[in-house]
This record gives structure tokens, C-alpha cells and sequence, in this order.
């Protein structure tokens, strides 16, 4: 211990584990195993699609049936306001990098707050289904000559999209745990690299929005046919 | 990886980017392109994403041994996709055997 923490107490005792080289090795490490990670996610995802393009492609019509029963309003908003959150979320690391706490702060309750509306805005549409009647189950009701196949459309959307919010809910407890720990000053320009590292996770939660948006909300006709 | 600090306007230029594809994206979707469709939307939803990996997620500036494992994820993910459907897809291409 003692040698160790000697070498490394030149140049920043506190945050270079003692298996690192330096602190750039343990940077990069932290940020391929992010990766690796986000590589799991991107496959649980993409089993989800895999099986909505199967079905998709069996049910056209009820698909797009079902498509234009979302509110393409509140899908619209909903982008907008992931992709602002993931512009605040790499401004939050560029703060974290030029060591500027309070910026850090800032945009990490930005991104927070964004997120926070992402997932209100969610719970009013899922509502909004409920009255309808469009959840999955024995009280599932769809006027029109493919209910049965809307059905299933409602099923993937209530999978998909609820996997995604799930997803959601796990970087908001994140970003508060970051916040609270920014604000005590845990994040240097020199130990910066959390705040990346969750970044990543943030930005990639944003990506399966990014798919889901026009294959759940865009697939109806809405207007010239 | 040396820390690389990217000027607030590329995250900017990036984010403005991704707004007007959004807009695209939802302003193709009210035209009727049949089989089309679904390739236009999947066109920008990829397009975005490859400039949320680029930039946001600083893909650009990562090691080597990084950017190959985004590019080996991508490729797990194609043959995920691809070979389901290669299956589902093609299963009504030849006539059920008689006697099935």
C-alpha cells in the first residue's frame, strides 16, 4: 500500500485505483466497460425490434391501425425534449471536463429535469391509453377490422416503450446521485470521467428513443393517402 | 484517451442537426411511399444516432480499442436482426411439402 499510494500521491492520491497504470488507463477502462455494457443493451433492445419487425410485417394494416391511435403530438414533444436532454447531458460533461462545478451542476439538473418531463409526459399518454382502453388485456377494446392485430401492435408499444421508461427512471436516480455528488465537488477536470461514463448511458437510452419514435408513432398515414 | 474538449457550438450545430431530422422524419410519415416509408424513417433514425454516437458520446475522439467495440456491437446487432429475419422472412418462398 504504502509505495503505491506514494507514486500515485503525486499526482492525484484519491481517485487512481491502484490497478491503473495512470489515471488516462483508468479513464479509458471505465469507458470501454460502459461500452461493453451499452453492447448488452443495444442486443436486449434489439430483440425487441427483431420481434416487433416480425410482427409488424405479418400485421401491416393493424399496425397502422393501432399506429395512429398514439399521440403524435406527445411522441413529438417527447423527442424533442430526450434529444435537448442529451445536449445538456454533453454539455454537463464538457463542464465536468473544464472542472467547472457549477456548470456541472446546472446542466446535470437540466438534463435531470428534461428527463423528469420525458416521464410525465409518458404517464399522461399511458393514461390517455387506459381510458381508451387500450391496454393489453381483457379490457382491450380497438374499433375496426383489425383489433386483434392492433392488439398485438399495443403490446409491443406497451413493451418497448416501457422498457424504454424504465431505462428512463434508472438515469434519473443516476443523475441525482451525480448531482448530489457534483455539488460536493467529487468531479475534477482531472476526475472527470463518471460523468462521462453516465453520459453514455443517458445518450444511449436517448438512441433507442431516437428508433422507437418513427417505427411506434410514424407508420399510420396521417395525412396523404 | 487525452481528454479532447469539443466547442459548445459542435454540441450545438449537433443538437440543431438533430432537430431538423426529427422534423424530417415526421413530415415524410404524412406521404404515402409504400414499402419506401419504412426505409426513409429507418434512413434518419440511423443518421441520428451515428451523430449522437460521433458526438455526443465522443466516439470520435475514443481509443482505437473502443471505436472497434461500438463497430463489433453494431455487427452482433445486424446479425441479431438479419439472420431472424432471413428465417420469418423467406419461410412462405417454397410451397409447404404434401402430407404438412
Amino acid at each position: 500500500m504504502s509505495e503505491h499510494t506514494a507514486v500515485a500521491a503525486v499526482e492525484h492520491p484519491a481517485v487512481l485505483q491502484h490497478q491503473f497504470d495512470d489515471l488516462e488507463q483508468q479513464m479509458d477502462a471505465s469507458t470501454l466497460g460502459m461500452w461493453v455494457f451499452l453492447l448488452t443493451e443495444i442486443m436486449f433492445f434489439g430483440g425487441l425490434f427483431a420481434a416487433y419487425t416480425v410482427y409488424r410485417a405479418a400485421y401491416p394494416e393493424g399496425f397502422a391501425a393501432g399506429s395512429l391511435r398514439l399521440d403524435l403530438m406527445l411522441g413529438g414533444l417527447n423527442t424533442v425534449v430526450l434529444i435537448a436532454s442529451s445536449l445538456t447531458m454533453a454539455l454537463a460533461v464538457r463542464a465536468a471536463q473544464l472542472g467547472k462545478r457549477q456548470d456541472l451542476v446546472a446542466f446535470l439538473s437540466a438534463t435531470l429535469g428534461l428527463g423528469l418531463v420525458f416521464l410525465v409526459v409518458k404517464v399522461f399518454e399511458y393514461h390517455h391509453k387506459y381510458v381508451e382502453r387500450l391496454i393489453p388485456g381483457p379490457n382491450f377494446f380497438f374499433d375496426g377490422p383489425h383489433a386483434a392485430q392492433a392488439h398485438m401492435m399495443f403490446c409491443f408499444y406497451f413493451a418497448m416503450t416501457g422498457m424504454h421508461a424504465l431505462h428512463m427512471v434508472v438515469g434519473v436516480g443516476l443523475l441525482t446521485y451525480f448531482i448530489a455528488k457534483a455539488r460536493s465537488g467529487r468531479y475534477t477536470a482531472q476526475y472527470y470521467w463518471p460523468v462521462e461514463v453516465m453520459g453514455l448511458y443517458w445518450h444511449f437510452v436517448d438512441i433507442v428513443w431516437i428508433f422507437l419514435f418513427p417505427l411506434l408513432y410514424l407508420i399510420g398515414h396521417r395525412g396523404v393517402h | 484517451m487525452v481528454t479532447h474538449i469539443e466547442p459548445k457550438r459542435v454540441y450545438l450545430a449537433v443538437f440543431a442537426a438533430l432537430m431538423v431530422l426529427t422534423v424530417l422524419t415526421v413530415w415524410v410519415s404524412y406521404f404515402d411511399m409504400g414499402d419506401l416509408s419504412i426505409v426513409v424513417a429507418l434512413a434518419i433514425a440511423v443518421t441520428k444516432a451515428t451523430l449522437v454516437v460521433l458526438f455526443f458520446m465522443h466516439a470520435r475522439h475514443s481509443p482505437r480499442l473502443t471505436k472497434f467495440v461500438i463497430a463489433a456491437g453494431f455487427c452482433w446487432l445486424v446479425i441479431l436482426i438479419g439472420l431472424t429475419l432471413s428465417d420469418y422472412f423467406t419461410r412462405t418462398w417454397l410451397p409447404l411439402p404434401q402430407g404438412w
